[in-house]
């Protein structure tokens, strides 16, 4: 179709990345390590479980993300990189990972801003790599479920929104 | 774009609610978020104006439960129907896997829906999507007003159809929820044409809200077969 390309993320693929956020938090210090797409869903998370509800925080990070591009092209940036967001005892930190996904960092006072943002370059330059890969690798191919998953499902959506 | 998240056993399709400027898209989802069970829907967000105007979007995510071991989501936006809101209506476009138009039947607005279908095309188009081509539903709410255009007339402005030039496409494939209607049939110069699935609608009241979600949901999932 020629609707917006799906993509699928391989449990290798989750795993990899997963061994790179947490040695990103080991060495910056920082609470949690999200990953959400550009469309708003959560990919992976590391470190502290976050409190919140995980599919909200995706969306609105995105939204987030994508309305801060829009005005870096306004004032002629062809992109905002990364975003910060400081808070009395909690911050945020937002990187952009080859223009894919978005690295959200969770820290509080038991670091700083200024080692977060030195140990993300690093992180940023390794998952750009992975994800590049992975998205090389796929070629653009749209993930498939097996036939019994659609009747499956069908039916529950008949009931969930049968009123 | 729908994501299979094999790690996290979980699949997530994003809907997108259109149309004009006080035509019910939030009153969907608000109908959606009060009847849907509690353990099968999330916090619903509004980022909106002090006057209750969406100023960004709205978001509910449904919960379909655990199917042949996937967690199956979908993720309800709405857009700010505003004509001056444009770029925040782009930025949530980005990445739908179905698009349901929410077009205000009052002949007051019919104005106001065609230029929102427009604006859907362009901005589906410089996404790179096409919307022929993607789940699509047509809802025409608010049916219980006295100024309600008729059905014909909505079509014929809204739902003219587009051309089919897949040969093997061209036979008619006649509209389920409809009785005697098409949803790809011939003009009367011989041109096969297919229109968008439609459904009437008076969200006010929930009435039409869970047919037009039940038929989007379903085509969405389609797409992942």
């Amino acid at each position: 179709m020629s609707g917006a390309s799906s993509w699928s993320l391989a449990e290798a693929d989750h795993d990899r990345i997963v061994v790179m956020l947490n040695a990103f938090l080991r060495e910056s210090n920082a609470r949690t390590a999200l990953l959400v797409d550009r469309t708003g869903q959560m990919v992976a998370t590391a470190g502290e479980p976050p409190e919140f509800d995980p599919t909200t925080f995706a969306s609105l990070a995105a939204a987030d993300f994508s309305a801060n591009d829009q005005l870096a092209r306004l004032i002629g940036e062809p992109e905002f990189g990364s975003l910060f967001h400081q808070g009395e005892t909690a911050s945020m930190y937002l990187a952009d990972i080859a223009r894919r996904v978005i690295l959200v960092v969770l820290f509080d006072t038991r670091t700083t801003l200024g080692l977060v943002k030195l140990r993300v370059r690093g992180t940023v330059g390794d998952l750009s790599q992975v994800f590049t890969e992975m998205f090389a690798r796929d070629g653009g191919a749209a993930p498939r479920v097996e036939q019994d998953f659609l009747g499956d499902a069908e039916d529950e959506i008949d009931k969930l929104f049968g009123e | 774009m729908s994501m299979i998240n094999y790690a996290s056993r979980e699949i997530n399709c994003k809907l997108v609610y259109y149309g004009p400027g006080l035509g019910g898209k939030t009153t969907n989802l608000e109908h959606v978020y009060n009847k849907v069970a509690p353990g099968a829907k999330g916090k619903m967000i509004s980022l909106a104006t002090e006057t209750e105007r969406t100023l960004f979007f709205d978001f509910l995510p449904v919960d379909l439960g655990t199917i042949r071991g996937f967690k199956t989501r979908f993720h309800l936006y709405t857009v700010p129907g505003q004509v001056y809101y444009n770029a925040s209506r782009k930025l949530i476009l980005k990445g739908v896997d179905g698009v349901v138009f929410v077009a205000d039947s009052q002949i007051e607005r019919m104005e106001a829906n065609i230029e929102a279908m427009q604006n859907l095309y362009d901005n589906m188009a410089e996404h790179g999507y096409d919307l022929t081509k993607i789940p699509f539903i047509i809802q025409y709410n608010k049916r219980d007003l006295p100024n309600a255009a008729s059905i014909p007339d909505l079509q014929a402005a809204l739902n003219p159809g587009w051309p089919v030039e897949d040969t093997a496409r061209q036979r008619p494939l006649a509209d389920p929820y409809h009785e005697g209607e098409f949803l790809v049939g011939r003009t009367q110069d011989g041109e096969w044409i297919e229109r968008a699935t439609y459904f009437e609608a008076v969200a006010v009241n929930g009435e039409g809200v869970f047919d037009t979600l039940k038929a989007v949901s379903k085509l969405v999932l389609k797409t992942l077969g």
